[in-house]
């Protein structure tokens, strides 16, 4: 009887990952922005892929870093060829899980404490951020505001350029995820 | 009692096996898709500057940038001591170039040789995309080049003469993040040539390359191939030139010693009368500077 039980949980668990409710999008937002008294760089990506899993409460992220598009052509062929590499290393993926107990069906912006590991440069970080998640008319969205310091992922400036690019960067992400199949 | 813990453990490792899975075959997930719709992204620098040295290279100016090149051939090695060593002999070529879009750029230039000006345009035709859908990247490049220099014995030289023409195709291929390697077919055409033995359409063909040695610093090299038997009035030789590009930001210093001391395509292909192994060597330097023009470089908020 017990042996049933058991096999009935272990299916429940099985079934649970299957049909786990997960929200997906490709075209989620990433952008970062230095600010100095010399020169403001910005750049975007508007082909961001992650997916947000709400019944296991996990989420990743991935993006092409060659994606990044900059004001000035130029910055943005140094930032592939010098800063990021990425010919070598192409992506910047996170993966990470959210703890917090939240009700979605409440609406509104809920704040998630975000923890993971953040990959860059061929660097790999535990990362840790608040985030939002808002789910409105079945679209979840997630949001993050955060910075990173490029030289946490080998990612030297030299410095003739030092006082041009800031220590830290301002990071935003914005993905608005459709529930998939 | 041994059953149930078992099961306990079974269930623990089951449970646990499907978390693991769960976090990477989220990201797995994402490669997948990400790999299926995966776009022909073009391929960027495959060389630094706009010249590999004397010759054009498949780079331009992107969209509404201007680049401002300032070049310098000194003197001879071989001229001395009392030259110091071609110091005190410098000829340059100053000239604009400018993206009308990422594709298309035209440029206009001046040499002290002959008190020439150039007009240019390129045409980026094709390019080589990562994934290697498309293999090479081609220009197509035309130059027009006016000397303006007067000779009282020559009152003769009217527009006509003065004006010579290249076309190029420029066909490039980065190898791998090191190493990017250039063909160029090239056709030049003078209106007027020194004698009737000499030929007005000339036909050369250049292979450039570079071997970068850090992420900002690269070896170049050029060899501009002139088949003999096409200028006879005077004694020429093909181009051999090497140097070093060195990218600082907005900057690109490339540093060189060849046996050319133009710097225009009529000249360097040509009329280099130069051979390395007599010493007939010119140290130069090109620097360029990129400005954006644009309305879009000022959005930055």
């Amino acid at each position: 009887m017990k042996k049933k039980a058991l096999m009935a949980v272990l299916l429940i668990t099985a079934m649970q990952t299957v049909h786990a409710q997960q929200y997906f999008t490709t075209t989620g937002f990433a952008g970062f922005y230095s600010k100095t008294s010399l020169e403001d760089i910005k750049a975007e990506n508007n082909q961001v892929f992650a997916v947000i899993d709400v019944t296991n409460k996990k989420l990743a992220f991935s993006m092409l870093l060659n994606g990044f598009v900059f004001t000035k052509e130029l910055m943005q062929e140094h930032f592939n060829e010098n800063y990021v590499e990425s010919d070598k290393y192409p992506k910047a993926t996170f993966t990470g899980t959210y703890s917090d107990n939240i009700d979605l069906t409440k609406g509104g912006d809920i704040t998630v404490h975000v923890s993971g590991t953040l990959s860059l440069h061929g660097v790999s970080k535990p990362f840790t951020t608040t985030a939002t998640l808002n789910m409105a008319n079945g679209i979840l969205t997630g949001k993050a505001t955060f910075q990173l310091t490029p030289g946490d992922f080998n990612i030297s400036i030299p410095s003739l350029v030092r006082n041009k690019i800031a220590d830290k960067m301002d990071v935003n992400i914005t993905a608005n995820c459709k529930p998939k199949n | 009692m041994y059953k149930y813990r078992f099961l306990i453990i079974t269930i623990l490792l089951v449970f646990s096996v499907t978390c693991k899975a769960q976090d990477t075959s989220l990201l797995k997930m994402l490669d997948d898709s990400m790999t299926s719709t995966k776009k022909h992204i073009p391929v960027t620098g495959t060389f630094k500057g706009t010249h590999i040295i004397n010759i054009q290279s498949v780079e331009a100016p992107a969209k509404q940038v201007l680049l401002f090149w300032i070049m310098h051939r000194f003197g001879q090695l071989s001229d001395g001591g009392y030259q110091l060593f071609g110091l005190d002999n410098a000829t340059m070529r100053f000239g604009f170039d400018y993206g009308i879009t990422d594709r298309l750029s035209i440029g206009v230039g001046r040499s002290t040789f002959e008190k020439t000006f150039d007009g240019t345009i390129k045409y980026k035709a094709l390019r080589q995309t990562e994934d290697n859908s498309m293999p090479i990247t081609a220009d197509l490049f035309g130059g027009i080049y006016y000397k303006t220099l007067k000779y009282d014995d020559k009152p003769y030289l009217n527009t006509a003469y003065r004006t010579s023409y290249a076309a190029e195709l420029l066909l490039a291929r980065k190898f791998s993040r090191d190493l990017s390697i250039q063909l160029t077919p090239i056709w030049l055409h003078y209106n007027l040539v020194q004698t009737t033995s000499d030929k007005n359409n000339i036909f050369a063909m250049s292979v450039g390359g570079r071997i970068k040695l850090t992420r900002r610093t690269s070896f170049n090299a050029e060899y501009d191939y002139l088949p003999e038997g096409q200028v006879k009035s005077m004694t020429v030789h093909s181009s051999l030139s090497l140097g070093f590009d060195i990218e600082t930001g907005g900057h690109v210093f490339q540093l060189h010693i060849t046996n050319s001391q133009g710097m225009i395509d009529p000249v360097f292909i040509a009329q280099t009368t130069g051979t390395w192994g007599k010493g007939n060597l010119f140290f130069g330097f090109n620097v360029s500077r990129a400005f954006n023009t644009g309305k879009k470089a000022k959005q930055v908020n």
